[in-house]
């Protein structure tokens, strides 16, 4: 046992030189025309040293390490809590989600400009992980490639914009309607597959769209994008210092006030805020209708399900096509913010970190996912100094929920269906 | 209600079911027994859709169905219950009733979340046949209770509870008083019984408890290696030598 221990420890000592060593300790460097491969200084080299004495002292006590890291939550007080009574609970967590909407919607005229950017981003990834959500958490079919939906509300906008002069909140319905539809044919071939061979294949989905946009370059331009997308009106009136189509009028100058930039910036928070807060009431709603408890049932058991019944085609489409339509929503407010989109935007990482924000959350939990979203895109941009060590972080904070909460931040309770007998 | 003509199963090589045939009639117990590996429970996945027959028909209520894809037999009103008990777990017991009710509720998204009059009344109805039937197996202090929490008995019961609030015409009940001890296994022999008496319901039954089987079924038909190897009254199959012979026993 002992010695097994110290043989494990030493292997991945080793295995750390082999790793860090090339990559930290060797430098190329140009003197002339050559390329002449230098050592580091001591200082790098004692580090991978030490770096190398900490995972093999970590490897040897690893067993005695985990037990004491696992036994911390015990510490929490909270843990021995009996949980709330579910109608207490409810009206609790109404009272406080009011309470963060009121502030969510005046907040933004006391910050900055670059805060209510950044939490108008905040909200889209809301918008979107509460889509996946559905897809994910409550129906249980893993959806590697949902960014595509995004990229199809987003683009919508981009291209009627410019080939038909189409307004954002034409876009907005269009947008959402035809990222649905295309949930709807993505879903037909996949209906038959389940976990890992399902997240393959819409991996694969993902990717086409993303390639296919960049490819077809006389419609979508390529890797050159699209520019001049317009920004949302408020009932005809423009945000821009001048108008820029004939008819319409512009905003400060209607309610003569000075011309600021920030207003357009507000404005799109606030849609941004309240799509966010429309996707995340019709969901809640959905989870406690038929088509919501059909989505859990097919689930856990779709043998069951079936026998009953359900129709597993019907089910799944309606999860991957309510899923994409809320991804359409959120990629025509990303346009409309952007002024610009490329494929560059809809790359696999963006469907990552979706689903990270999902299974950080908590799968199927509202507050949960809502929460992760905010942490997930609010934290990079804090640590702003350390953002080569970005995906590293990303990665080790993973690991650790894995460990101590694999439920998630705030974990699923679900909305129970109660019976009231009579009394 | 229900005609079975010379069923065959095969898989590869290998022919689990060749030519069973069997039918049940109005409001009758009909069980099917045998050795296990008889191929009793192939014959039910034929019935429900779950595979696909090699050969034979399955006729219910004058209508073909063999090959149908299992939920349309179920809602068809043909509905079974699993050898391993198979409920939502996560799901509390009133939520696994109204899962099985899904076809009977008002499905239209729309209605559902502006909350149409139409939409609320058949989520009471809904909720209401539920609690009826929760009160019929003696489990409706459990209502609230998440489904994966109950004891195996009364997962047994709610399982065919959650078949029973679809509304069908005929049950199909897979070994479902395996691991119940004697005084539950009495509660299901009288619950099996009062389904078909009260509640107009004919039942195909597997079960392994001759005691249960011999009791309340009115006809039985005796499955081995595949193939049919008697059928009639309890009495009558009791009697047969080949019957004795392969699956009783000599005593």
């Amino acid at each position: 046992m002992a010695t097994s221990n110290v043989r494990h420890a030493l292997f991945c000592a080793i295995v750390t030189i082999v790793i860090s060593y090339p990559i930290l300790g060797l430098n190329l460097e140009a003197e002339g025309i050559n390329i002449v491969l230098t050592g580091t200084d001591a200082t790098t080299i004692v580090a991978i040293a030490c770096a190398a004495l900490i995972v093999f002292l970590f490897q040897l006590f690893r067993d005695s390490v985990m037990g004491k890291l696992g036994a911390v939550s015990d510490l929490n007080p909270l843990t021995g809590r009996k949980p709330m009574e579910q109608d207490k609970r409810a009206k609790l967590e109404s009272w406080v989600l009011t309470g963060l909407v009121v502030v969510a919607l005046f907040w933004p005229f006391f910050s900055s400009r670059g805060a209510v950017d950044l939490a108008t981003l905040v909200l889209i990834y809301v918008i979107l992980a509460l889509g996946l959500n559905v897809v994910v958490g409550l129906a249980g079919l893993l959806d590697l490639g949902y960014v595509a939906f995004y990229a199809v509300g987003a683009y919508t906008f981009a291209l009627l914009s410019q080939y038909y002069g189409i307004s954002f909140w034409m876009a907005l319905p269009l947008g959402a309607l035809l990222a649905g539809l295309f949930g709807l044919l993505l879903g037909f071939p996949v209906l038959r597959l389940r976990g890992d061979y399902l997240a393959i294949v819409t991996l694969g989905f993902g990717e086409i769209i993303r390639i296919l946009l960049n490819n077809w370059t006389n419609v979508t331009g390529g890797p050159n994008g699209i520019g001049g997308i317009p920004d949302p009106t408020l009932f005809g009136m423009e945000f821009g210092r001048r108008v820029k189509e004939e008819g319409n009028t512009s905003f400060h100058e209607t309610f003569g006030i000075a011309y600021s930039g920030e207003h357009k910036v507000i404005f799109l928070y606030l849609i941004a805020l309240v799509l966010a807060i429309i996707t995340a009431l019709i969901i809640r709603r959905l989870m406690k209708m038929p088509v919501g408890r059909a989505w859990e049932a097919l689930r856990e058991d779709e043998i069951a399900a079936r026998s009953l019944g359900l129709s597993r085609t019907a089910v799944k489409l309606s999860a991957f096509t309510i899923g994409a339509f809320f991804a359409g929503f959120a990629g025509t407010i990303f346009a409309s913010k952007q002024g610009f989109i490329s494929p560059e935007s809809f790359v696999f990482l963006e469907s990552a970190i979706i689903l990270a924000i999902v299974v950080l959350g908590g799968m199927g939990s509202q507050i949960g996912v809502i929460l992760a979203a905010i942490a997930v895109t609010i934290l990079p941009e804090l640590a702003r100094e350390f953002s080569e060590y970005r995906m590293l972080i990303f990665g080790a904070a993973m690991v650790l929920m894995m460990i101590w909460r694999p439920q998630g931040l705030v974990p699923m309770r679900r909305l129970h269906i109660t019976l009231k007998t009579q009394e | 209600m229900l005609e079975i003509q010379n069923l065959a199963m095969r898989f590869g090589g290998l022919l689990a079911v060749d030519g069973v045939s069997l039918d049940v009639q109005e409001r009758e117990i009909h069980s099917i027994i045998g050795p296990n590996g008889a191929g009793k429970t192939t014959v039910f996945n034929c019935m429900s859709g779950f595979y696909k027959p090699s050969g034979g028909k399955i006729i219910f209520q004058g209508k073909e169905i063999q090959g149908k894809p299992d939920y349309k037999i179920s809602r068809m009103g043909m509905v079974r219950t699993f050898q391993h008990v198979r409920l939502f777990t996560q799901m509390s017991v009133v939520e696994n009733l109204l899962v099985a009710q899904h076809r009977h509720l008002n499905t239209n998204l729309l209605a559902g979340l502006v909350k149409t009059p139409n939409y609320r009344e058949r989520e009471r109805k809904s909720l209401d046949r539920a609690a009826y039937w929760l009160e019929r197996i003696g489990m409706l202090d459990q209502a609230n209770v998440d489904a994966g929490n109950l004891s195996y008995g009364q997962q047994r019961r709610l399982e065919i509870a959650r078949c029973m609030v679809t509304k069908p015409q005929l049950l199909m009940l897979d070994e479902p008083a395996a691991g119940l001890n004697p005084a539950e296994t009495l509660e299901l022999n009288q619950l099996i019984v009062s389904l078909k008496e009260d509640y107009s319901v004919s039942v195909v039954l597997i079960e392994h408890d001759m005691n249960l089987v011999m009791d309340i079924s009115d006809r039985i038909t005796v499955i081995n290696q595949g193939r049919p190897l008697a059928s009639g009254t309890p009495q009558e199959v009791r009697a047969n030598k080949d019957v004795i012979k392969a699956y009783l026993g000599e005593a």
